[in-house]
């Protein structure tokens, strides 16, 4: 806590909810439309879950 | 304006709302049933239909000493109750029953129980599978991914999102029932405590405990009761998904949009009719959404409609007469208290009493834009 609910739009087309990662958790660092990519992260041995990053953080 | 489908002739709230801490849930139901019931001047033998949402429909009927021969469990959020006035009016049509009684009643404060909520939502559910995994759980969270949507799609500041809560709170003034009275600045809106960006806590409607009932029968048996009849001329529902992040459109709801237009064609109305009206706002936003929804607004519109009074008192479209359920009530599933503040308005028995009004519409969400309801009501029989 914080952390960011957003829906993220894909290449392909669909849309989902997901968490943006990788970033300052602010409503300035957390810009609508802003390019991402996705970031599997590892829950536990059979959950992983697919987050988004910006792509400009490395 | 058509002919009117049926007629409301028994409305209350429970005796006591806001803070109600030696009431269950059920007692809530009862203490609301028993007012409508003392209201139309009828016993709990008279009643041949029940409805309710939030309760245990056969608990209730035989708390209440009812023998429903027609029974109406429909919950779908905070709009199930004018999903119920809709399906009443139709089954009494129909020949179904003759005299229906639709309850709430829930302990939002007290808890006693804590009312329903669908959430955390079951892991099989969509919800639960595509949603829940992200933190995106309840309705402040959910809410405000359309909302910082529609802000930037229509370059809304949240200042003038502020203003809902603060007009809002005008009304609420003028009424003594209302949990929430001290005048609100846009100023205090913005600084009070951070729920969920772009949400402040003044943003969200309070917990309170309260319910309301009403008996509602055909028109032709309106003048049979001491009350000022208040005739249903239009009703509406529909439904779009159930997970928020897959809505056609973030900017606009598409439940709100068929339900409000088979309302209007239902009563025969258009909006230049309509005198006063209630708009479920559990949130900030959602008076912004059904302003423009129902039509009375363009999309983008409904904030600048707000700022510039147009809704608040003396406003030429009163909206939220009662507070809303951002200052005057929120159990739970609100939208038995926007059909009770129609009726008084109707009636001419508001604690803000809107003058002169003659038609209401009353609009409700279920969920996070899931669903939503509207009624016409009127106190002039077509």
């Amino acid at each position: 806590v914080p952390y960011a609910v957003a829906v993220v739009e894909l290449e392909e087309g669909p849309r989902m909810m997901s968490n943006i990662v990788g970033c300052s958790q602010t409503p300035q660092a957390l810009q609508l439309d802003m390019p991402l990519r996705v970031r599997f992260e590892v829950q536990d041995e059979r959950i992983t879950l697919p987050f988004f990053e910006p792509v400009e953080a490395a | 304006m058509k002919k009117a489908k049926a007629a409301i002739v028994g409305a209350s709230e429970t005796t006591r709302i806001g803070s109600v801490p030696d009431m269950s849930q059920i007692q809530l139901h009862a203490d609301a049933a028993l007012n409508a019931m003392a209201d139309a001047g009828i016993r709990a033998r008279d009643i041949d239909g029940i409805a309710t949402a939030g309760e245990d429909l056969v608990a209730l009927a035989d708390y209440l000493g009812i023998t429903p021969k027609w029974m109406d469990g429909t919950i779908v959020g905070g709009c199930s109750f004018m999903m119920h006035l809709r399906h009443a009016v139709a089954a009494i049509a129909a020949g179904q029953c003759t005299t229906v009684l639709i309850t709430h009643g829930e302990s939002g404060k007290s808890r006693l129980p804590a009312p329903y909520m669908p959430w955390p939502s079951p892991p099989m559910s969509y919800p639960g599978q595509f949603e829940a995994p992200f933190g995106a759980l309840g309705a402040p969270t959910l809410f405000t991914v359309p909302v910082l949507r529609y802000l930037k799609t229509f370059g809304v500041s949240i200042e003038k999102l502020a203003m809902v809560p603060t007009i809002q709170r005008e009304w609420a003034a003028l009424n003594p029932r209302a949990f929430l009275q001290q005048p609100l600045t846009v100023d205090e809106v913005m600084s009070a405590k951070m729920i969920a960006y772009p949400f402040t806590l003044a943003m969200c409607c309070p917990q309170t405990d309260g319910g309301g009932a009403l008996i509602v029968t055909a028109t032709e048996r309106a003048g049979e009761f001491g009350t000022p009849p208040v005739f249903v001329i239009g009703t509406g529902e529909s439904a779009e998904v159930s997970m928020i992040s897959q809505m056609a459109d973030f900017t606009t709801s598409r439940a709100f949009r068929l339900s409000g237009r088979q309302a209007f064609e239902d009563a025969g109305i258009d909006h230049g009719d309509v005198d006063h009206l209630m708009i479920y706002d559990a949130f900030a936003h959602l008076p912004l959404y059904g302003l423009e929804d129902l039509g009375f607004c363009r999309p983008g519109e409904a904030a600048d409609f707000i700022s510039q009074r147009h809704t608040a008192p003396g406003g030429k479209l009163p909206v939220n007469t009662n507070g809303g359920g951002l200052s005057y009530a929120h159990p739970g599933m609100y939208g038995m208290f926007a059909l009770q503040e129609s009726v008084r308005q109707v009636r001419g028995t508001a604690a803000a009493q809107v003058p002169d009004v003659k038609v209401s519409v009353a609009h409700g969400v279920g969920s996070m834009f899931a669903s939503a309801s509207t009624v016409v009501l009127t106190n002039v029989l077509p």
